[in-house]
């Protein structure tokens, strides 16, 4: 077993792993079966499980969502693929009012136990209608779990987790991170290693600031940390892996620590998850270590351009990263 | 041999009515109805048009259509005394569809629905007590009060769904895990004619039909989509015609033998691997679409008064049983009297039993999962959450 494995391959594996493990999982959305997936993350499961359990659908988001939430409704487990969760949109009535909704409106009687997962933020040239960030939208809802993986580990463990889980969990991947190679833990081995969903995870430890942040903007925080690091200014980073239960005891904890917080997001900045820790974090007794406001680091608040220079700037660069942590930290 | 029975008892029936009243064994127990043949597409025979219904069927279709009947006119007047809130889609007039099609279907099949749904959730096994509470909001409710009108859920029942065309997605979702399981069931899934026209519907005639799901397609054609009439919202009002590529039926939705036929047919059609089928049941509602319509600027009240007097499912079907000398006038006076005290004993359950407590506010939120905190209205307010 390589210890070291991309992240589309830890994706894969996890969902042959669920899919061995019960019958009841199975995978339907646009090209997952055939094609091996859009973006090969299902490559080799149609060939292994079939038609039954691989299921090519038409162009129709709103229509096989709909299957998918429905079919969990009647005892099956669906992982219901979008093919980017700006896709997702045609269907978002589905996941809501059908699937988020349901369990509490049948007061306990009707369980939706469905996995929405596909590739969601920027990616590289697919310009505004292909690069928008749904972690915010989703995360609004009760009812709905949200996932965001950063690494290999996160993916195989998180998705496990999710398909496991007996609730809708809108997990939310990362294009530019599927050919990633990341080291995996020996206890990742396990095909029974779940990461629980709701709690984030401290990557780097730190004393002069808390850089919070998920999937791909982690590394680029932990990029940041390192040549921070050179002049003397030693940053925690958190890897939320959660955006919905939000581990903000973590987050707490460690603002409490280093009198700083910084947090750092694909999406745009208005009603985003940086807007939210802000909130939660001056609810809550670490606004009173706090040596100064939070400073959020987002992507510009524009449709995403197509020329690569505008792309570029359009979303945090490790520079901001660096830039936002000095202006917090008054240095 | 009922036939003979029959005619000898028509006349003497006004005599004979007081002492024939208890002795059963003088009705007739089955007969023969010939039913109006539905209108068929892309199929090369429709049901049977020859029907037999039992003395005893005949007895539960009106005790069940006369309940569904009284349940709603009993909501109507909780409604106007406002202790019943927010939405409240009566199903008075179309009980011939839910009590067809519950005739021709198993408990094991399912079945999923838009918002007219009380009628729906007692022929599937919800008891009139806890469709009550629920539209009172109270906590013996069949969704502990948390649903309402329009998310009433039971065994192999999906709801009660407030969302115009997402329900049909949902019931194809359910047919798939019938074909995926290989356990025979299938789905029936029901629309209006004004939800005929949402694209998830023919996204969903399409995977129905390419993955050949157990599914019955049902359009309760009610002639108005709130306040629209057909006319104005179709281009096609050939409901059953819609599924293009699908199998369809026209049928008549006020005389509950029609529907059962054609609900066998269909099911038939389904079990034998044919794939789905789409039927339009031609029904009517007495109410406005909801309780804030009263249902007469988009329509006449010589129209609600003509359906009424001619088609009445209720009445349909009383003719036909006291024609046939299958029931006395009387019999059905007492199934009636018994509908009327369960429904009034139902109502003052509804409107004495108290409001859900405030501890349950936050609960199911997940299923299966450890206490989870919930934020208040403000930041002290640390609520609990249990599955």
């Amino acid at each position: 077993f390589n210890s070291y494995n991309e992240e589309i391959n830890a994706l894969n594996q996890a969902m042959d792993e669920e899919l061995e493990r019960d019958e009841r999982v199975f995978l339907m959305g646009e090209e997952v079966a055939q094609y091996d997936g859009a973006y090969k993350v299902s490559r080799g499961l149609w060939k292994k499980y079939g038609d039954k359990r691989i299921i090519d659908t038409p162009i129709s988001e709103m229509g096989f969502a709909g299957i998918a939430v429905g079919s969990a409704m009647a005892g099956l487990r669906p992982i219901c693929e979008f093919m980017t969760f700006n896709f997702s949109m045609q269907a978002i009535d589905q996941v809501i009012n059908s699937a988020a909704k349901t369990y509490y409106m049948s007061a306990g009687l009707q369980s939706v136990p469905i996995v929405f997962r596909g590739p969601n933020g920027a990616s590289a040239g697919v310009a505004a209608q292909h690069s928008q960030c749904f972690a915010a939208w989703y995360a609004h809802c009760p009812g709905l779990k949200v996932v965001s993986p950063w690494n290999s580990e996160d993916a195989r463990g998180l998705l496990k987790a999710a398909i496991r889980d007996d609730n809708p969990v809108v997990f939310l991947e990362n294009e530019l991170m599927y050919g990633v190679p990341f080291e995996m833990s020996e206890e990742s081995n396990s095909k029974d290693f779940v990461i629980p969903i709701g709690k984030a995870k401290i990557e780097r430890q730190g004393t002069h600031v808390t850089l919070v942040s998920h999937s791909r903007y982690v590394g680029h925080c932990l990029d940041a940390a390192a040549v921070l690091a050179k002049e003397g200014i030693e940053c925690e980073v958190i890897n939320l892996r959660t955006i919905r239960p939000m581990d903000v005891d973590t987050i707490e904890g460690s603002v409490m620590k280093t009198n700083h917080l910084v947090t750092v997001e694909g999406g745009w900045p208005q009603f985003g998850v940086g807007a939210e820790i802000c909130a939660k974090i001056m609810e809550g007794p670490a606004f009173n270590y706090l040596d100064a406001p939070v400073t959020r680091v987002t992507g510009v608040d524009i449709p995403m351009p197509y020329a690569k220079i505008l792309e570029d700037n359009s979303v945090p660069q490790i520079k901001d990263i660096i830039f936002s942590v000095k202006k917090t930290l008054n240095v | 041999q009922g036939f003979f029975f029959s005619s000898v008892f028509e006349s003497c029936a006004g005599a004979a009515v007081v002492m024939s009243a208890r002795t059963y064994a003088n009705f007739t127990n089955e007969a023969t109805f010939e039913i109006k043949k539905s209108d068929i597409f892309k199929l090369d025979e429709g049901p049977a048009t020859q029907v037999v219904m039992t003395r005893d069927e005949g007895l539960q279709y009106y005790r069940t259509m006369q309940t569904m009947r009284r349940m709603e006119l009993k909501a109507d007047q909780l409604y106007k005394q406002k202790i019943i809130r927010g939405f409240c889609h009566l199903y008075d007039g179309q009980e011939a569809c839910a009590v067809g099609i519950e005739a021709s279907i198993n408990l094991s099949d399912h079945l999923i629905t838009a918002y007219r749904a009380h009628g729906y959730t007692y022929t599937r096994g919800g008891t009139v007590k806890e469709i009550m509470a629920e539209l009172t909001g109270r906590r013996s409710g069949i969704a502990k009060g948390k649903g309402g009108s329009m998310h009433m859920y039971c065994k192999n029942f999906y709801g009660g769904n407030g969302i115009v065309g997402a329900q049909v997605p949902l019931g194809a979702g359910v047919a798939l895990a019938c074909k995926y399981q290989g356990n025979n069931e299938l789905c029936v899934c029901l629309y209006g004619d004004g939800a005929a026209n949402q694209g998830q519907i023919f996204e969903t005639y399409n995977m129905a039909a390419l993955w050949k799901l157990p599914l019955i397609f049902i359009c309760e054609n009610n002639r108005y989509g709130m306040g629209t009439s057909v006319e104005r919202a179709a281009a096609s009002t050939d409901y059953f015609k819609r599924g293009e590529f699908i199998p369809g039926l026209r049928v008549d939705g006020m005389d509950v033998l029609c529907v059962r036929e054609a609900t066998k047919f269909a099911a038939d059609h389904c079990r034998s691997g044919k794939g789905p089928i789409l039927m339009e049941l031609q029904t009517y509602r007495y109410h406005g679409h909801s309780m804030s319509d009263p249902g007469v600027s988009y329509r006449t009240r010589e129209e609600i008064q003509e359906v009424r007097s001619k088609s009445d499912p209720i009445s349909l079907l009383k003719d036909r049983m006291l024609s046939n000398n299958m029931a006395s006038v009387e019999e059905l006076k007492e199934i009636d009297v018994e509908v009327r005290k369960e429904i009034e004993d139902a109502s003052q359950f509804a409107t004495t039993d108290p409001e859900p407590p405030l501890e349950e506010l936050c609960n199911h939120i997940f299923h299966n999962n450890p206490p989870l905190e919930v934020r208040g209205t403000n930041p002290w307010s640390k609520l609990k959450s249990v599955s």
